[in-house]
């Protein structure tokens, strides 16, 4: 008997599958895929991100009726930070919608290493807000890739900015040492090249430090770290990489003041469960940090209050949580600058490509948009497809994260060779030819 | 009635050894890649359903096809000689990098003699081919220990290759020619002047690998060689005696199987992947090649085929399924359904048929045999 049941399950299940049914598509929509990953190792610091990013594009769709009447209709998949699910994800939404994808932003270094081809081939953006490829700043070589508002070799500058500044100035690097504790992926191993760079300018010595996916094995790189007493660890971590790395600190009393991660390590989740063990842990700030803003006040009235929030209303204003509006924002306003040029309509990919290369957010309209002290002016040019390369330093005290420096900008004319010279190389291995800047409109 | 070999009379040797000795079995085959070599591309050129954009052919036949190539390579370590190896993803990886480095040219410069060894950059075909090589080569080198050790025992020291050459990809920047990031490049896929871009050549490409790795492997486990590694398999103080060179047979099986899985790494990374990172080849890639060979059926290249399809396919069609139904479901919660659904199925299967797909194939082809007059 209860194998005539779970045959008839299996039957179900295969039937259900040969039905195809097609939702009839309105045709005045853009679509936006998202992925996102709610489970697994990353779903702690992935899932409030996604919760951002979809509470935006509600936002936009409840209160303004989409971007200039064109609805925005999206699809989540879920990728678990897998590079080859996320293909799969990518793959799976390119051609959805009207007009297909407007631009995709898988937040994963590896699929974004995955994607970066398949994108250029398929005219999709692939938008990657403080993290991906940090030589597609070059817009010549990656037409496709928008590494908005900072790169890790920028952050990795910002990084040794500050602690330049809590030592006392660039000389007093010399002889210092630093660690990165790095999450053992592209995304983690990105900032290397910047650091050596760094080490070899100011003469501090550089140890990378890797960790295995996921993270939560770091017993032996801590104890390294306990006999090397470097003066400061980076720590390039995600998931999580992050509170374990801030509870086996302190289990080594290391200080965690000495400590300073990445703007993708300091985030909530990164730092509760380690419970007081966290205080005086410090993080770089990808410009916003937590809090609520004009925006929010936008997001409870037109999304919460008609109970159309992905998430509890505590949690909006959370620093990942703002990550995702920001990164919704910057994608709805590259479509609205879109369609200045090709209309009000559901545009392409290779138009909205067009719309990012020439978004140009001055002070008033971030103010306008309700993001005003979150964000600085940014505006994108063919060379630069990042905009924008500011950060500044938090601290947890236990309750909240708060601001500790001034704002910071990454040294352009130190990385900028780093990035010629690797993507230079990417251009050359793939025999592409880059654009010429210069000509372009 | 249709499945019935009665009035087919082999009057030739050659006849009698085909590979497919029964009409049907040929027929079935043939009409198979008819489908895959023209029906599908016919298809796909004119966007006919379900060919309407490239999801079908890029995320799941390429992939297919190069893990089932993958499998079949277990398959002839596992399921014929009966070797356990938990290596297979660590053989993909030096498919791929040897393949990679081949393809870029490699220089070795060995100071201490005052010279250097210097290959220029080979063409994709011979490099696919040489990783595949290269492959067979370590293979043979961690095939070693299986002259001593047995079983479980066995799957521990490949377990170590698997480690040891996640660790080298992973470490040692020669590899991946000194990549910043340690993510690296497919080169563009020029196979003598043609060049494989679109997903339907890719796609194409890789089906006549596959077909041509397939019947060399199937050839191979039904000729002396497979014989001799069945025999081990069976019993190898039996096999000893009866002549059969354990050394000779378990070395060949880990050497074939070790190519097969190297070009079928090479071919992950050059035509699907694009990019890659060692995370691409870890030791849920040698589970999930081993998972397709127990489920397909242990020595069976159809039983690798089906469970590649099965292992890589069923997930996804369970994650598509609510979205096409239009159930409203968080992502989340699919994701878990995805899980819960595709474990019991794997539960279900294995305690109705412990012998895998190609067990059922079998039993199909046996009752097919009487139909419809069962006795």
């Amino acid at each position: 008997m209860p194998s005539i049941a779970c045959n008839a399950l299996i039957l179900a299940t295969v039937a259900s599958g040969v039905v195809v049914s097609a939702p009839a598509a309105a045709q005045n929509e853009q679509f936006i895929p998202i992925l996102s990953y709610r489970t697994g190792p990353y779903a702690v610091n992935g899932a409030p991100y996604a919760n951002g990013v979809v509470d935006y594009y509600n936002l936009i769709n409840e209160r303004d009726g989409g971007i200039n009447g064109v609805k925005i209709l999206v699809e989540e998949c879920e990728t678990g930070y897998a590079t080859d699910k996320g293909v799969e994800c990518y793959e799976r939404l390119k051609s959805k919608g009207p007009t297909g994808a407007a631009f995709i932003n898988p937040l994963s270094t590896g699929i974004t290493f995955a994607l970066t081809e398949k994108t250029a081939t398929d005219k999709i953006p692939i938008i990657t807000m403080g993290y991906g490829r940090a030589d597609s700043k070059n817009g010549a070589v990656f037409p496709y890739n928008f590494p908005l508002l900072g790169t890790y070799w920028s952050a990795a500058d910002i990084a040794i900015q500050h602690v330049a500044k809590e030592l006392g100035g660039f000389d007093k690097l010399k002889g210092k040492k630093i660690s990165l504790l790095y999450h053992d992926s592209p995304y983690g191993k990105e900032p290397i090249p910047m650091l050596q760079v760094l080490a070899q300018k100011y003469g501090f010595e550089f140890t990378p430090i890797p960790v295995t996916h996921p993270g939560v094995e770091q017993k032996s790189q801590w104890l390294a770290i306990r006999q090397n007493r470097p003066d400061y660890v980076l720590v390039w971590g995600w998931g999580v990489m992050n509170s374990t790395a801030v509870k086996e600190a302190a289990a080594v009393a290391y200080p965690r003041e000495k400590m300073i991660g990445v703007w993708w390590s300091g985030a909530e989740p990164d730092v509760t469960p380690a419970g007081d063990q966290a205080i005086g842990y410090k993080s770089l700030m990808l410009q916003h940090g937590a809090g609520k803003f004009p925006v929010h006040a936008d997001i409870e009235k037109y999304v919460y209050a008609k109970g159309k929030g992905s998430t509890d209303s505590g949690k909006v204003g959370e620093v990942l949580y703002n990550r995702g509006v920001v990164n919704a924002m910057l994608g709805v306003e590259a479509i609205r600058k879109a369609q200045e040029k090709f209309g009000q309509k559901p545009l392409t990919g290779e138009q909205v490509r067009w719309g990012l290369e020439n978004l140009n957010l001055s002070e008033a309209r971030i103010k306008e948009l309700g993001f005003d002290g979150m964000l600085k002016p940014i505006k994108i040019s063919c060379s630069d497809h990042e905009g924008t390369r500011d950060g500044r330093v938090q601290q947890w005290d236990g309750k909240s994260w708060k601001i500790i420096s001034d704002w910071y900008t990454a040294d352009e004319p130190l990385i900028d060779p780093l990035v010629r010279d690797v993507s230079a190389k990417y251009a050359a291995d793939k025999k592409a030819q880059p654009r010429e800047c210069s000509k372009e409109s | 009635m249709l499945y019935r070999e009665a009035g087919q009379f082999k009057t030739t040797y050659v006849e009698d050894m085909a590979i497919f000795p029964i009409r049907q079995d040929r027929i079935a085959l043939a009409v198979l890649l008819g489908i895959a070599f023209i029906g599908v591309p016919l298809l796909a050129t004119f966007h006919i359903w379900p060919f309407g954009s490239d999801y079908l052919l890029w995320a799941i036949l390429l992939p297919f096809l190069i893990l089932a190539l993958a499998a079949i390579g277990t398959n002839i370590l596992v399921g014929y000689c009966g070797q356990i190896s938990l290596g297979s993803g660590a053989f993909m990886a030096i498919g791929a990098y040897s393949a990679y480095k081949l393809v870029t040219g490699v220089h070795i410069p060995l100071a201490w003699l005052g010279c250097a060894i210097s290959i220029p950059p080979l063409s994709v075909l011979a490099s696919i081919l040489l990783g595949g090589l290269i492959a067979a080569g370590v293979g043979i080198l961690f095939g070693i220990p299986s002259l001593r050790i047995k079983g479980l025992y066995l799957a521990v020291a490949t377990l170590a290759a698997q480690f040891f050459f996640d660790w080298a990809f992973l470490r040692i920047p020669w590899f991946t020619n000194y990549a910043p990031s340690g993510s690296v490049n497919a080169p563009e896929l020029n196979f003598f002047g043609l060049i494989v871009q679109s997903p339907i050549e890719r796609y194409l490409l890789c089906l006549l690998l596959v077909t041509l790795m397939a019947l060399l492997a199937k050839n191979l486990v039904r000729g002396n060689l497979g014989r001799q590694w069945m025999a081990i398999r069976d019993m190898d103080i039996a096999a000893e005696l009866i002549g059969i060179r354990p050394l000779y047979a378990k070395l060949t099986a880990f050497a074939v199987s070790s190519f097969i899985i190297g070009v079928a790494g090479a071919l992950w990374a050059f035509v699907y992947l694009g990019s890659w990172e060692p995370l691409a080849f870890s030791i849920d890639r040698s589970l999930q090649l081993l998972f397709m060979v127990i489920i397909g059926g242990l020595g069976s290249i159809m039983g690798s085929f089906v469970g590649a399809a099965f292992i890589l396919i069923v997930p996804i069609m369970l994650n598509l399924i609510p979205a096409e139904l239009g159930v409203p479901l968080s992502t989340e919660t699919i994701a878990h359904f995805e899980f819960i659904i595709f474990g019991s199925l794997i539960c279900y299967l294995l305690i109705k048929e412990p012998h895998g797909f190609a067990r059922l194939i079998s039993i199909g082809k046996e009752k097919l045999r009487l139909w419809p007059f069962p006795y």
